[in-house]
């Protein structure tokens, strides 16, 4: 920046003198550099490491350990579908939860109510993002879990479960555990993530947007919905991006709902297993290097997805706000 | 005019929706909060701070090496993670430029996103594979990746916020970038700085699933780095998962102790920056 003002013009013993001192911002720039690098280097050993430690698994089923469901450790066979369904499924469950939940907080939040009122409730939503996993886990398992069991699963299994094509969706016994309990503690655990943000893109919009709408005689929803939403969109859909990234990766608390069987069950009230909670319960116990190979790969395969998403989600969110990854100066 | 009335019951009723929507969120948190001093606070006591576990079925019994084992690896967490992400944090709002700069941040911010749990088993490849054990040097390092990025961002953008004035002032009088960053730019952000350093270290007190197999699990006070320990998170984990009523009642309370910690350090945090930048004045 102004570096170079403060040598220009040196003569003699001074230009010596301040080259010297140059060194000195020489040194600090390398410095500092090698420590900034660190998360460059980290990042590329993590994929070399997952990459090689899953050879194994990689060489003995190929593509095909994405699309079979075996899961035998017993008789070496691996197949890594179940966790894959169980994965999507459960991020897809909570998705439909938390992006209706989270971006009407998040209208709420930046449309209606006063900023000071705003901030302060925006700030209690982001501390959820701050409770440990494992507490969300721990409440899910002594209260979320008996209600789902004794009152929300067996509704749905008498209503939607009585259905003809969907039905085999929503059926099964209600056990309390499984993708659905699981998708819903990921609502939960997503959702900050989903207001924080939309409700930052949506206080980016100009104000002439809202105001032309309204001199229009659009209600205060219409001029939302139509105009305000859709100005703001690429900052939701980042949010968004974000709060599935989150889903996916997340382990201790859907480890503790999801009721952990890895035979693969298309209902939501079935037990599974997700790629983050199969790694989570049987990588410390696995003995066999086969083993041990398949579930390093599924781990690099939850890796890449989510390096994707997160990809995806910061480009979008810096598009729009000028936060993220932007710098903002 | 049917039309309109219409019209102005749906404004009604979805501006009211999104208000049910706002009440919903943020009542989880007192939910959560008010549930876990309800089945926890009355299992905190001299116990479960400094007893040794129970064998299982035993009544009774406590936490502390599981207390003990967090510090240690936090610790070493610390000790790795914000020196690395402090002077990376530098790198970035003082010396990067353009398209090096911005990989550099996108890449923090990637491995921010990388989920705790490939975290963990990458620290298995590289530590507990060529030692043979697990250990909490493990645990620590696997914390230590998670903190790197958070401090970095976080240091930046408390940089970034110092004045131009100040710096330039400093500049005007002749003091090199380096001693214009050590002398006034680090100092007038410090709050921040440390504020964020410290919100990273609540973040990574409460993760379990890196340490799951890196620091394993130990029913036994720990006597050194290198052998398997046990992890707060992971205790509260291991025994809510327990079909016993007592360790169900150590899990509430450990719990209530975590979220204590993490909710006592964000609001004091929100209070320090809300403060806004401490210029130091002399």
């Amino acid at each position: 920046m102004s570096a170079p003002a403060i040598t220009a013009g040196g003569t003699g013993r001074t230009k010596g003198f301040l080259s010297s001192l140059r060194g000195g911002d020489a040194i600090a720039h390398g410095v500092a550099f090698l420590f900034a690098s660190t998360v460059l280097v980290v990042t590329l050993v993590l994929v070399w490491e997952l990459w090689t430690h899953s050879e194994l698994s990689r060489h003995k089923f190929g593509f095909n350990f994405l699309f079979t469901q075996d899961w035998d450790p017993g008789n070496g066979q691996f197949g890594a579908l179940p966790f894959v369904y169980g994965t999507i499924l459960t991020s897809v469950v909570a998705l439909a939860i938390s992006v209706p939940l989270g971006v009407g907080a998040a209208i709420f939040l930046a449309e209606l109510a006063p900023r000071r009122v705003s901030d302060w409730l925006t700030f209690l939503v982001e501390l959820l993002a701050a409770v440990p996993s494992v507490i969300y886990g721990l409440i899910a398992v002594f209260t979320l879990i008996p209600l789902m069991r004794d009152y929300i699963e067996p509704l749905i299994k008498h209503t939607l479960g009585e259905l003809p094509a969907i039905g085999r969706f929503f059926s099964g016994p209600a056990t309390g555990g499984g993708y659905l309990t699981a998708g819903v503690i990921l609502a939960i655990m997503t959702f900050p993530f989903i207001i924080s943000i939309s409700r930052e893109a949506l206080l980016e919009v100009p104000r002439d947007q809202r105001e032309a709408a309204l001199a229009l005689g659009a209600t205060k929803w219409e001029s939302t919905i139509q105009v305000v939403v859709p100005y703001a969109r690429l900052g939701i859909f980042g949010s968004i991006f974000l709060a599935l990234a989150r889903a996916l990766g997340e382990t201790m608390a859907v480890t503790m709902v999801i009721g952990n069987d890895t035979t693969l069950h298309p209902s939501l009230l079935a037990s599974g297993y997700t790629i983050a909670s199969v790694i989570a319960n049987e990588f410390a116990e696995a003995s066999d290097n086969l083993h041990l190979s398949s579930l390093i790969e599924v781990g690099l395969v939850l890796f890449v997805i989510t390096i994707i998403i997160n990809a995806l989600a910061r480009v979008l969110v810096i598009a729009t706000s000028g936060k993220g990854t932007a710098r903002t100066s | 005019m049917n039309r309109l009335a219409y019209r102005k019951a749906v404004n009604k009723v979805m501006l009211t929706l999104t208000g049910v929507c706002t009440v919903l969120t943020v009542s989880i948190l007192f939910i959560i909060f008010g549930y876990l001093v309800v089945n926890g606070a009355a299992s905190i006591d001299w116990n479960f701070l400094t007893k040794l576990p129970k064998p299982t079925g035993e009544l009774g019994g406590g936490m502390a090496n599981a207390i003990v084992g967090s510090a240690m690896m936090v610790g070493l967490a610390a000790i790795i993670g914000l020196p690395i992400g402090f002077l990376g944090g530098i790198y970035l709002a003082e010396f990067s430029g353009k398209t090096f700069g911005f990989l550099l941040r996108y890449m923090a911010d990637l491995l921010n996103g990388v989920p705790s749990i490939v975290i963990g088993i990458f620290a298995w490849t590289v530590i507990v594979v060529p030692m043979h054990t697990f250990s909490a040097t493990a645990g620590g390092f696997a914390l230590s990746l998670m903190l790197i990025p958070i401090t970095m961002r976080s240091t930046e953008q408390f940089l970034l916020n110092v004045p131009r004035t100040l710096r330039e002032g400093a500049l005007a009088l002749g003091a090199p970038k380096w001693k214009v960053i050590a002398t006034v730019a680090v100092p007038a952000a410090m709050r921040g700085i440390l504020t964020g350093m410290i919100l990273g270290i609540a973040r990574i007190a409460g993760e379990s699933a890196p340490l799951l197999f890196t620091a394993l699990n130990n029913e036994f006070w720990p006597s050194g780095i290198n052998q398997p320990t046990a992890a707060l998170p992971v205790m509260i984990y291991k025994h809510a998962m327990a079909p016993f009523d007592d360790y169900h009642r150590q899990a509430w309370a450990a719990g209530l102790v975590l979220l204590t910690m993490v909710l006592v350090t964000n609001v004091t945090a929100r209070w320090i920056a809300s403060r806004g930048i401490a210029v130091q004045k002399g």
